[in-house]
């Protein structure tokens, strides 16, 4: 009986790949355990392997297709009967392969596609927020974004003649760190993977052919240690970056970035400061359940001494991180390992920057302010569309930091809506959403028609379960239902 | 006899005869090392006075008894060398010569303190210096140490790094994370385990499965000595070989000092720990202080006109700093919110 060979998936959010190359020939008598075919991802290469014996009867994609979906059926065996009875029936599923690291740490991102996760928040505190509406009017009103559609604009001020290209957040992100360690010889990488490995999540790909190891250190797996290491080279003047391979083994690091990094300037009286930038995919991953899959913007929004940014589009991406860089103050950068993949139009320049503490509005509307940041900005743009089918207008602020958070933008967009809905993939209590919520109320009192409603993610840790893991992220109908509710329709 | 009793027979035993090594000072740098030796001791008495008038407030961890550890492992070091530590910091902002003003009037919370008052006595700093803090958390400054360690390598500037920390912190996990990178990487190090037998109210042995604490680094390769950090001259003959093993890009290097403070952890400590007569063994049988004075007078370079002449003269100084400190003013009510940001 046949047995059909699936396209296995590399990692928890890998969608499609390239089928790059077969090992085998049709007419082939493979064993299990058998190298058969290579598959690529933009972040890696495996291998595939045979799940059972057999003769490989048809080879039903040729190498060197891409986009192959996973789970798509790529060959057929004809199984060695010789047992019979015995074996039952075979299995359908893929032979996999391989590789595998840390935890769930390495999934090889794809993107694209409409997953939904949403990010997380954080938030401000009065002091230190330079609030001007600076946010690039640039976005049409009526431009729909689809679901999941890379984010492109949101440059701000770019200069007449501004050349684009369009990159993926994974290269924007590695170009943004190699034009600021060509600039600046006291930037430097480390983190687990950084250097031979090329980046857990392929965000460091080619640095350290770039720059050699002694500007790219792979580190031991000692969090803690590492980012303590990062501070102390940012006391003494250097430019750390320290790539956490997922903010949740950040926890391990969480004193060194309160108590070190974030206090130094104010308990030395301004005299010490810390230059640093701690990076990593923040948020829910896919299915990789409780202790990988957690948003923790809020929690680092709350300290002071930190700065924290959560972009969204690929141009933000590239931009607030070489901003970040150039920082004196420790930044906590978010990055999501689900936008990873996704590709937009990003400005080409060395000085091309985004500011720091600045959101974009990135929709125009008038009915409803939605707010949001990060992944969440996904959740945003299609439940903007789905309103506009319905003729509710809203209008979208990306917040894209988080501290010092940017309150004038929102606000002007309430004063001018009366109503705001925010949106993030983080845990409900003291979010993002909670403290844009009482500012507004602060704020904007007098200006509300309605409540501000908070989508957040569920107050629960984050299940396995596929069904259930959808249900733990915010949706694009609860959005709609809690915009009809503040609008009264 | 156990390594526990000879550890403890070594913190509150009798005297040990000095190393026959220490010839290696001269007369006046072992003026000096008695002067600011004699610093510490009268600035943190001072401060010991202050914090009970209600003058300093907080915590207040004074460093008397461990004078020479930190005023030998100074005399080793070379101009451009960092100094990190914890919160019993005090002692080690005066060695790299900070002044002794801006100390006091940080404890009391002035305007005019290291840290404009905002950091207090665990949390003071000069970049001038190279003094990069007082800290509070325990063993949180030997990752930050190592990294100034892995800027001198990055720079290639030949500067070493001399991270202090107790035979408490030694216990935390962040300690042997930094070992290990320092081994690694070779970084220009110097660990100096303070051991003065207690992490507050807890006796080494019954904190440590092994109270050896010069052996703490063999895993990674990391040399280890034992020294006793109550004779000045061992302190610096172990110091000098420890920097030049550090600053020849060898990697780093572990000096356990057995010292001893006479005060309490802090200044809330009721000492029920150890007893009267363990504290005044030390004191009378091991005083550093005690020690440097008779190895001057013994060897003829000082008398005691000398020596009384150093004591008022810092007597002074610390009469001077806690004047200056208790008459600074407190920092505007702007202070607040400034430095959060550069």
């Amino acid at each position: 009986m046949p047995i059909d060979v699936l396209m296995p998936a590399l990692s928890p959010t890998m969608e499609e790949g390239r089928l790059a190359k077969w090992l085998k020939k049709e007419g082939d008598s493979v064993s299990a355990g058998d190298v058969i075919a290579e598959i690529e991802t933009d972040k890696a290469t495996m291998e595939v392997e045979a799940a059972d014996d057999g003769i490989l009867e048809a080879i039903l994609v040729p190498e060197g297709t891409d986009g192959v979906k996973v789970n798509a059926v790529i060959a057929r065996l004809s199984g060695a009967d010789d047992n019979g009875a015995g074996r039952g029936k075979p299995p359908p599923a893929p032979s996999s392969l391989v590789g595998e690291g840390r935890g769930g740490g390495l999934s090889a991102a794809e993107s694209g596609t409409e997953s939904a996760k949403s990010s997380s928040p954080s938030l401000p505190h009065k002091e230190g927020e330079e609030p001007t509406t600076n946010a690039t009017s640039g976005t049409d009103a009526g431009k729909a974004p689809a679901a999941g559609g890379a984010p492109t604009e949101g440059s701000d001020a770019l200069p007449p003649g501004t050349e684009f290209v369009t990159q993926t957040i994974r290269e924007a992100l590695r170009d943004a760190m190699a034009e600021e360690m060509r600039r600046d010889p006291d930037v430097f990488v480390m983190g687990e993977e950084v250097g031979e490995y090329q980046g857990a999540y392929k965000v460091t790909q080619g640095l350290l052919d770039e720059f050699g190891k002694d500007r790219v250190y792979d580190t031991p797996i000692t969090e803690h240690g590492f980012a303590g290491l990062g501070v102390g080279a940012a006391l003494a003047g250097l430019k750390p970056i320290v790539e956490f391979m997922t903010w949740n083994f950040a926890m391990q690091a969480m004193d060194q970035i309160v108590n070190s990094a974030a206090k130094t300037r104010y308990m030395s009286g301004g005299q010490v400061g810390v230059p640093i930038v701690f990076r990593g995919p923040n948020g829910a991953a896919a299915r990789v359940a409780a202790q990988h899959s957690q948003d923790f913007a809020s929690w680092f929004a709350h300290v002071p001494g930190l700065k924290v940014v959560q972009p969204y589009t690929a141009a933000d991406f590239k931009g607030l991180l070489k901003s970040a860089i150039r920082d004196p103050n420790p930044v906590v950068f978010l990055e999501n390992e689900i936008l990873y993949g996704a590709s937009g139009e990003v400005p080409v320049g060395d000085d091309v920057l985004v500011p720091i503490g600045k959101a974009r509005v990135a929709r125009a509307g008038t009915d409803v302010t939605l707010v949001s940041f990060g992944i969440g900005m996904r959740y945003a743009e299609a439940a903007a569309a789905a309103l506009a089918m319905q003729n509710i207008s809203a209008e979208i602020i990306d917040l894209r930091t988080l501290r010092p958070l940017d309150m004038a933008t929102v606000i002007a967009s309430v004063k001018k809506t009366g109503r705001a809905v925010t949106i993030e993939e983080g845990w409900p209590v003291a979010s993002i959403g909670a403290e844009i919520s009482a500012r507004v109320m602060e704020e904007a009192f007098d200006w509300l028609d309605a409540p501000v409603l908070r989508i957040a993610g569920k107050d629960v840790p984050m299940p396995y379960a596929a069904n259930l893991e959808k249900l733990a992220l915010p949706s694009v109908p609860e959005i709609v239902a809690a915009v009809k509710a503040v609008t009264y329709r | 006899m156990s390594d526990k009793a000879k550890a403890a027979l070594r913190h509150v035993g009798d005297p040990t005869p000095a190393s026959p090594a220490f010839a290696h000072f001269d007369r006046a740098t072992e003026l000096k090392a008695y002067r600011d030796m004699l610093l510490i001791r009268r600035f943190e008495e001072r401060a010991g006075q202050m914090y009970g008038m209600g003058l300093i407030g907080g915590f207040c961890h004074l460093y008397i008894g461990q004078e020479a550890v930190v005023t030998g492992m100074t005399a080793a070091m070379r101009p451009g060398d960092q100094v990190i530590t914890a919160y019993r910091d005090h002692g080690h902002m005066l060695a790299t010569g900070m002044d002794p003003r801006g100390v006091m009037a940080e404890l009391t919370g002035r305007a005019a303190g290291y840290s404009r008052g905002k950091g207090g006595s665990m949390h003071m700093f000069s970049v001038e210096k190279s003094f990069y803090g007082g800290h509070g958390i325990v063993g949180a400054q030997v990752p930050l140490g190592t990294g100034i360690a892995f800027a001198n390598r990055y720079r290639k500037d030949g500067k070493v790094c001399v991270t202090y920390f107790g035979e408490g912190a030694a216990n935390q996990g962040q300690v042997y994370e930094s070992f290990n990178m320092a081994g690694l990487w070779k970084l220009p190090v110097v660990y100096v385990v303070e051991n003065n037998r207690y992490a507050m109210g807890t006796a080494a042995e019954r904190a440590t499965a092994q109270s050896d604490f010069s052996r703490r680094g063999a895993s990674f390769d990391i040399p280890g000595e034992q020294v006793d950090g109550m004779h000045i001259h061992d302190v610096y003959d172990a110091g000098k070989r420890a920097l030049d093993w550090a600053r020849s890009g060898k990697g780093p290097y572990l000096l356990e000092m057995l010292t001893y403070r006479y005060r309490g952890h802090s200044m809330s400590d009721p000492a029920k720990y150890r007893t009267r007569e363990e504290v005044d063994r030390v004191r009378q049988g091991r005083d550093a202080i005690g020690y440097l004075r008779h190895h001057l007078i013994e060897n003829g370079w000082a008398t005691d006109d000398d020596l009384q002449a150093i004591d008022a003269e810092v007597r002074a100084l610390v009469a001077d700093a806690a004047d200056f400190a208790q008459s600074a003013p407190l920092p505007d009510p702007s202070e607040l919110w400034t430095d959060v940001l550069a």
